[in-house]
Formats: structure tokens, C-alpha cells, sequence
């Protein structure tokens, strides 16, 4: 640490403290996956059409007062179905990173925690396990038992625990040289305690920003597989679906792949800025790092 | 010629014919906040000049604020001339020109100052070339073995070859001195260059600063927090504290006969034969606030033993004589001994 | 230096070894009877039996699995259970369209992704710098099927410049191919470009904030000049080390891409095998890609040797 670089950590006190706080990102994020929630959740007992009547007589209407994002091919209303289509990606999302933290944050503690040789054995494992990404497992899976939104969720829940395991790892090891740790090892502390009284609050920021970004990773692959179909079957509208179905009516209805696409984005967008947004408010020095 | 004019009176004194640094009213900023205040001092051909105080003061900002390498966020207002040059004109093109040709530094961390992924015969070289001081890279790769010869390297050519991590903080801190002096600079700025080294390496650099500044008459600003270090290196001194220059005169002058209360403070805490009742080391109360929130008036009154309701407005320069003199209402007379009780 | 190079061909067949390990039991393991699965529930046993007996479905896991890898490594893979057409050609076939997809989708990423990030680092605290950053990020949220619909929209449905979907080999016809090429292609690369562009941002950022820049510049090298020749290729080792793990997102990404342009490559053979119930096919198509993605990692790591000095030296 250079005397030069002390002083400008005094003078930088003050922003960060201004920093640490409510941050575009957050808001927007926030409001993003907010708006999400409802709009998934109100789905359950509310849509304007019944997204899955086939209506002969309004195929392929434009977006009016009656039909607001207009309707497909088989005359059922657009808007609905994408109502109907953030359950599946909240769904597998919620699922699929509860898997990805329930694995991957005690691994990456025990890699941290462990001998070197169990640290190192972990991250190889990791790597192994970035050879498979989620689309692949998936296929996989599907080729085995057919496709199934528990096939998706399983996948992408899988395919996502490097992730938290070479984040946590990394916390954990950065924790561990702490003095407080050092103190609590010193002190005959039982691993184990350590880990959950020091470890894990300690990642725990780390994990929360790791869940939101690996949030839209999830709907990403959601979208992706069920645009192949090997994610929830027919007739529950999906997003990514719509996209596949979409495709032979490009040069007439454009706006079928338009809506389910823009649905996709926004709701990616929308967790990877409540991300940002998140690690800027639990870390306000690594602000202009993301 | 006054030396730190924290009154306004720089247009008295012309600059000095063979100065070669003439810094005046120098102030450093981060938006509102002044950490670096009216700063002035003169530096002569081939003169060698501490600049001392703890971590905080602004030492490091000052040398930043003259290669014109401050952090983006931070602004220089003032002058310093070098030579021709206006060292704060913040005209990128000149002072690129300037940098590493007329004015050099070496910087207090030797272990990442040096670029990881390139072999250091080319960084040394790179330095002759910028400056066309050789125009080919084989006379500039000759040129660096020869620099790293002078630093004292054993065998310069396979070292030229090497890596910066193939080397220990003292030897990497020579390749930086051999870097600084590549193109003879006309002033060499060395930023605590030794404290991050063992104590029996500092002596050796040290040494090779002195000579390498000797043979050039390159005029040496060396910054430290450590008077001992100032003692063997300089033949005046800059105390700073707070943001400004609380105190300067001859070495020798300034460390027998301390005029500041801080300076006096120093140097009874690197003084380990001086111990209070109980035993203990000397220190001065209280400690450094952080950058830019020193109190007004008297940067040092809320640590000062001496100080008064006069302490609350800026205390004048009171020049003693050519380049010495102090800011203090209340300058130690020298019957007192012990500072902190 | 030696002693790196050992290891890490080590972890490189050890990670082989387990993953074809992996592969083997989730295809050929777990379904219970391949040919069974192949062939649907509503086969006969003795249709059933007849392809066990042909394929050597009843001889030990052991023997099955040795048969497998020593038919990987020879690349005589055998003929698949549905078409009965010989394996290896196939794949190898496909296998050259893919690569023209992921490597042209790949430069076309790290086209974007350096000046762009560069960019965003340098003006981070203007104006310019968080616009392409807020578009970087909007990029990062387009998969790249939604990319290629998109592209297909515009550039073939509206504007008509570039054919809609279709492959031809650059030996038949190198205009139609490249017409082809270029939509699938920036489907892939301009979202990959997105997300590459975020590390180098930060890999810049990094690499700005680095003393020996500050060192670069004391000896009068102005700022540009310092990061291109102290900077960039500091900054590259996070950027070298992203781009390898982004393969396997790119391979995976080029088969969906393949489906949207209707590109006979692997993944549209993967898919096809899926839709046929293939079996034997879809594990030796999976083992191809994972190979691929973990013979480029290890080739990294041989690139991380050649970049930076400091691993050259031996045990670190």
C-alpha cells in the first residue's frame, strides 16, 4: 500500500459514502423485477384473454383495445400468454438458483475453508462442470426422459452451481485471513461454527447478487430451451415457445417475435441491473467495477 | 528568497537564476476539498531536498501534482516551472516531453511499479526511446545494460533479459532508479523509495541516489516520513503537515534547532533515547485528521501543545533567511526540551 | 515451467476421463435399456433384443464404456441405431459447419468487445462511457436466437439483403456462403461481443488503476500510449481467460442459432438425434462439444504460459 494511495482513500471517503444508497441500477432493477412478480402472480387469477382459447375467427389480429399485443395463429390472445409465460421463467428461475445456492454456497465455503488440495480439487471439478452448460445437460436430460419444466429447472439449477462455488470460494478464502477469523481459529473454534458465523454472513452479499444475476441466466436457458422444445410442454404458454412459433410467420406478423422477445430482454435486463445494482449498494468501493 | 509562502508575497523574490524547480502557490484539490494548500519552494541545480511528514500530509500529492500524474479526480492549481516549463499547464503533449526527460520519479512501491509481462531491459530502453535519447532499440538495449550496470545490477545483460517478478523489492527498485536516470534528468523526485524495503537494502539505495544525482547534477526532491533518512540524503528540508509547509532551512539547522512545534514533535518521536516519565516513547497527541479536514487557521492547533486563540488564523511565514523559516505564532525557543509532557 | 505443463495435460485428461465418465452413465447408464428408449415402448421385444444383440447392449458396462472411448479416440464411432449411417463422417461433417459459425461469431465478438470495452473504461465517468454501457447491457439480455429472429426481421424480411436462413459450403458456392454466414454469425457475436465487452471494461479498468501505467507515464509516454503498450496486454489475461469459458456458451449458443437458421451443424444434428431418440448419436455428439470446450481451456492455459512470464517460471 503506497502512502499515495492512503491519502486518496481518505479523500474517497466521501463518495463512497454518497455512493452507498439507492443507484439507477437498483431502481430500475428493482422496478423491472417488481412489475415481473405482479404481472406473474396476478396471471394466476387474472388475464384479459384465456391464453390458451384457440379462437379461428381473430387469427392473427394486430394489437387493439380487445387484443393489446393482437393474437397468433390459432387467434389466442399474445398478451395473455406472455402474462402467463413470466410464471415459467420465474418458476424455473426461483427453482433452478435455489439449487445452483443450496449446492454451490457450501461447496465454495468448504473449497475455502478446506486444504488447499480440497480447494483445488473443488475449482477442477468447477471447470469440468463450465463443460456443461445448461442447454447441453438439458438435452441430455430431454434426450433420456422428454422434456419437462422440471428437466429445465434441474439443467439450469445444475449448470449454475460453478457459479456460486468459485464466487464463494473466492469470499470465503478472503474471509479467512481476516483477523476475526484468525481470533476464532485461534480461540479453538469448531470449523464448522466458523463457517456460519463468520463465513457465511460474510458471502452472503455475494450470494444475494450471485442469486439475481443468476436469475437471468436462468430465463435466458428457460427461453432458450423451451424455444427448442425441451422445457414445460404445451399448452402452457412460455416465452420462448412463442419465439418458436413465431418463426414461420416472420414475414407476415413480425410482432409475434417482437413481444415474447422483448419480454425475454426486459426481464433479463431487469435482474442483471438489480444485480449491479445490489453489489453497488452492499460494496459502494467496487462501483466503477462491474 | 522566501521558500513557503504561505502569505501572499511570491512577487518580492524573482526566482533564483539557477533554480531549477520554482514551485509556487501550489494547491491540490479533489472538488471542494484542498488536501494540498499554497504550497512554495525553490529547488537549485544539483540540490538535494527532503520533503518530510506523516502519511496524510500531502508529501505524495505534491510529487504527483509536478510529474502531472495525479488521479483523475484530483486538480492542481499554482505554478511550477521547470526550466521552461510550467509543470501545471496541464498541456498533455509538453509535459509528456517533459516527464522522464527532465523531471523523473521513483515511486515508493517497486513491487508492482514495474510492468509484469515486459523484460526490464525493455522498460529501461523504453525510457531512452521515448526520449530519442538513442533512436534504435539496439543502442537503447546497450544503453539500459549500461543503466543497469551503474544501479549496481550483476551482470546487467542476462538481467536485461529478465522479468520484473525474476527480481527482489531492492532490485526492482534499482531497475526504477535506472529508469528515473536514463535521460539525466534535471530534477529526480523519489517517493519514499526505501520504505517498503528491508533496512539493509535502504542504505544501499540511498546511496546509489546520492551518487546517481551527484554525477548528473540532477537536483533530487526525496520525500519520507523518516528524519534519520533525511539526515544522511538531503542537505535541506521541507516539513509539511496538513497540507502545507509548516517549516524549511538547512537540515542541520532544522533538526538541531526546530522552530515548528511539529517539527519539534518529529523529531522527538524518531528520538528513541527520549522517554517520558513512565517510560514510554515520545509521541504527539492526537493524530493526523483525515485528508482535507484539518482545522482552520493553524493546520496543527489541534495537536499543539503551545496552541492559542491566535492559532485560529493562518500563522505568517517568518523567514529566517534564505530558504528557512516557519508558519507559528509560537516557535520553539530553544531552552525547552521534551515536547509531549 | 515443466512441471505447469504436466499438470495442467493432467487435469486435462483427468477432467476427459471424468466427464466421458459422466456422459456415459447418463446416456448409456441410467436410461436402463438404450434400445428399449430407442426404439419406443411399443416395440417388440424381439426388435428390441435384435438391436441389443447388435450393438453389444448386453456385453458388461466395462466393456461397453472401453468400447466407446477406444471408438472416440480411433473416431470410429460406429453407425447410429436409427439411419444406420456411419457416425464419424457425420459428426466431422457437422462439425466444420459449427466451427465456421462459432469462430466467425468469436472474432466477431472480440471485434466488438475491445475497442468498445476500451472505450467504456477510458470515459467511464462520462457520458459516452455509460451510454455503451447501458447498450452493453441491453446486449447481454438478447439471447442469441432472439438476436437472429431480430436479424432476420430486418435484414431479410424488411430490407431483403441477406437470405433468411440455409447453408451452403464455401467449396460449392464462397458468395452464397458468406451471404449465409453473415446473420447466424452476428446473431452469435454481437450478443458474445456484449458480454465480452463488460470484461474488458473491467479488465481495462483494472489494468488503468496499475502502478507500472502510472510508471509508463513518468516516462513520458502520453495516456494512450501507455495503456496500448503497458495496459492491453496485462488487461488481456482476465479477457483470454473469459473468452475460453464463453466458448462453451458459444458452441452451446451456436446450436440454437442452428435450429433458427436451419443449419445442417451439430446442433441441428444433436436436435435431429434428440427428435429420433438416438441415443448412441447424442452421446458422442455431447462428448465432441465437452472435448472441444475443454481442449480449448487447456490450450488457454498453454496461451497463459506464452502471455505471462511470471507462470513461465516454474512453481509459482
Amino acid at each position: 500500500m503506497t502512502v499515495h494511495s492512503v491519502e486518496l482513500a481518505d479523500t474517497a471517503v466521501g463518495p463512497a459514502r454518497r455512493a452507498r444508497g439507492w443507484n439507477a441500477s437498483l431502481v430500475v432493477g428493482g422496478l423491472i423485477v417488481g412489475l415481473l412478480i405482479v404481472m406473474a402472480l396476478l396471471s394466476f387469477v387474472w388475464t384479459p384473454h384465456d391464453p390458451t382459447l384457440v379462437n379461428a375467427a381473430a387469427r392473427l389480429q394486430q394489437p387493439s383495445a380487445e387484443y393489446w399485443f393482437g393474437t397468433d395463429k390459432f387467434g389466442r390472445d399474445v398478451f395473455s400468454q406472455i402474462m402467463v409465460g413470466s410464471q415459467t421463467a420465474l418458476f424455473v428461475g426461483i427453482v433452478a438458483v435455489g439449487v445452483a445456492a443450496l449446492v454451490g454456497v457450501p461447496l465454495g465455503i468448504v473449497g475455502g475453508m478446506g486444504s488447499r488440495w480440497v480447494g483445488e480439487t473443488l475449482m477442477r471439478f468447477n471447470d469440468l462442470l463450465l463443460a456443461f452448460p445448461a442447454l447441453l445437460l438439458a438435452i441430455m436430460f430431454a434426450a433420456v426422459y422428454g422434456g419437462s419444466t422440471l428437466v429445465a429447472m434441474v439443467a439450469i439449477g445444475i449448470a449454475s452451481i460453478p457459479n456460486f462455488a468459485r464466487l464463494v470460494r473466492s469470499g470465503t478464502l478472503q474471509v479467512m485471513r481476516t483477523e476475526y477469523v484468525l481470533a476464532a481459529r485461534a480461540a479453538g473454534r469448531h470449523p464448522f461454527g466458523i463457517g456460519l458465523r463468520h463465513v457465511l454472513p460474510n458471502v452472503s452479499g455475494l450470494v444475494i447478487v450471485q442469486m439475481s444475476v443468476g436469475f437471468a441466466i436462468a430465463v435466458l436457458a428457460e427461453a432458450a430451451l423451451s424455444f427448442l422444445g425441451f422445457g414445460t410442454p404445451p399448452p402452457t404458454p412460455t416465452w420462448g415457445r412463442m419465439l418458436q412459433a413465431s418463426q414461420e410467420l416472420l414475414w407476415e406478423a413480425p410482432r409475434l417475435a417482437v413481444f415474447p422477445g422483448v419480454a425475454i430482454a426486459v426481464a433479463v435486463l431487469g435482474f442483471n441491473m438489480l444485480g449491479d445494482g445490489l453489489r453497488d449498494y452492499l460494496d459502494p468501493k467496487l462501483e466503477d467495477r462491474r | 528568497m522566501s521558500t513557503a509562502n504561505v502569505t501572499a508575497s511570491t512577487s518580492e523574490h524573482p526566482p533564483d537564476r539557477s533554480a531549477v524547480l520554482a514551485v509556487r502557490d501550489l494547491s491540490v484539490a479533489a472538488g471542494q476539498r484542498r488536501l494540498v494548500e499554497e504550497v512554495g519552494f525553490t529547488i537549485h541545480a544539483g540540490e538535494r531536498v527532503g520533503l518530510i511528514g506523516e502519511s496524510g500530509s500531502g508529501k505524495s500529492l505534491t510529487a504527483l501534482s509536478l510529474m502531472g500524474l495525479l488521479p483523475g479526480e484530483l486538480t492542481a492549481t499554482g505554478s511550477a516551472r521547470l526550466g521552461d516549463h510550467d509543470l501545471l499547464s496541464g498541456d498533455e503533449a509538453a509535459l509528456s516531453q517533459v516527464r522522464g526527460k527532465d523531471i523523473a520519479m521513483v515511486f515508493q512501491e517497486p513491487m508492482t511499479a514495474l510492468n509484469p509481462t515486459m523484460r526490464v531491459g525493455h522498460q529501461v530502453a523504453e525510457a531512452l526511446l521515448i526520449h530519442r535519447a538513442r533512436t534504435d532499440r539496439r543502442s537503447a538495449h546497450a544503453g539500459a545494460v549500461e543503466l543497469l550496470a551503474q544501479v549496481g545490477l550483476p551482470d546487467p545483460a542476462v538481467v536485461a533479459h529478465a522479468y520484473p517478478h525474476q527480481f527482489s523489492g531492492g532490485q526492482r527498485q534499482r531497475i526504477m532508479l535506472a529508469i528515473a536516470l536514463a535521460n539525466d534528468p534535471a530534477l529526480l523526485i523519489c517517493d519514499e523509495p526505501t520504505t517498503a524495503l528491508d533496512v539493509t537494502v535502504q542504505a544501499m539505495i540511498l546511496d546509489l541516489v546520492v551518487r546517481g544525482v551527484e554525477q548528473r547534477n540532477s537536483a533530487l526532491l526525496f520525500i519520507t516520513h523518516d528524519l534519520a533518512v533525511v539526515a544522511t540524503v538531503c542537505e535541506r528540508v521541507l516539513v509539511m503537515y496538513g497540507g502545507r509547509i509548516v517549516e524549511s532551512g538547512p537540515v542541520l539547522e532544522v533538526f538541531t534547532r526546530p522552530r515548528h512545534p511539529y517539527t519539534q514533535g518529529l523529531i522527538a518521536t524518531s528520538d528513541l533515547a527520549v522517554v517520558d516519565a513512565r517510560g514510554r516513547l515520545a509521541t504527539i497527541r492526537g493524530s493526523v485528521p483525515p485528508a482535507g479536514e484539518f482545522p482552520a487557521g493553524c493546520v496543527f492547533r489541534n495537536r499543539c501543545d503551545h496552541a492559542t486563540q491566535a492559532c485560529a488564523d493562518r500563522p505568517p511565514w517568518t523567514e529566517l533567511g534564505d530558504e528557512t523559516g516557519y508558519a507559528c505564532f509560537h516557535p520553539v525557543t530553544h531552552s525547552r526540551r521534551g515536547f509531549d509532557d | 515451467m515443466l512441471l505447469r505443463l504436466l499438470r495442467r495435460t493432467a487435469v486435462f485428461l483427468a477432467s476427459l476421463f471424468v466427464s466421458s465418465i459422466a456422459v456415459f452413465t447418463f446416456m448409456a447408464v441410467l436410461p436402463g435399456d438404450p434400445a428399449r428408449v430407442t426404439l419406443g415402448v411399443n416395440a417388440s421385444d424381439s426388435a428390441v433384443q435384435q438391436l441389443r444383440d447388435e450393438f453389444g447392449l448386453d456385453r458388461p458396462l466395462v466393456s461397453q464404456y472401453a468400447s466407446w472411448v477406444h471408438g472416440l479416440v480411433t473416431f470410429r464411432l460406429g453407425d447410429s441405431y436409427v439411419s444406420n449411417a456411419a457416425i464419424g463422417p457425420q459428426i466431422a461433417d457437422r462439425f466444420q459447419v459449427t466451427l465456421w459459425l462459432v469462430v466467425t461469431g468469436m472474432v466477431i465478438a472480440v471485434l466488438i468487445a475491445v475497442p468498445v470495452g476500451t472505450v467504456m473504461a477510458i470515459r467511464h465517468r462520462r457520458l459516452s462511457g455509460v451510454l455503451l454501457s447501458g447498450l452493453s447491457q441491453v446486449g447481454v439480455a438478447v439471447p442469441a436466437f432472439l438476436a437472429g429472429i431480430l436479424l432476420i426481421t430486418v435484414f431479410a424480411v424488411r430490407l431483403r439483403w441477406l437470405p433468411a436462413n440455409g447453408w451452403t459450403p464455401p467449396v460449392v458456392d464462397p458468395g452464397m456462403f458468406l451471404k449465409q454466414l453473415v446473420l447466424p454469425a452476428f446473431s452469435l457475436g454481437i450478443v458474445q461481443g456484449a458480454v465480452l465487452t463488460r470484461y474488458v471494461r473491467s479488465a481495462v479498468l483494472d489494468v488503468l488503476r496499475e502502478d507500472y501505467l502510472r510508471t509508463a507515464r513518468a516516462k513520458g509516454l502520453r495516456p494512450g500510449q501507455a495503456l496500448v503498450r503497458h495496459g492491453l496486454r496485462n488487461a488481456a489475461i482476465p479477457v483470454v481467460t473469459m473468452l475460453a469459458l464463453q466458448l462453451a456458451t458459444l458452441l452451446i449458443g451456436a446450436v440454437v442459432v442452428e435450429r433458427v437458421f436451419v443449419i445442417p451443424g451439430l446442433g441441428s444434428l444433436l436436435l435431429d438425434s434428440v427428435a429420433n431418440r438416438d441415443l448412441i448419436m447424442i452421446q458422442d455428439v455431447v462428448m465432441v462439444l465437452v472435448v472441444a470446450v475443454l481442449l480449448v481451456n487447456f490450450l488457454v492455459d498453454l496461451l497463459y504460459i506464452a502471455i505471462d512470464p511470471r507462470l513461465r517460471a516454474g512453481a509459482s
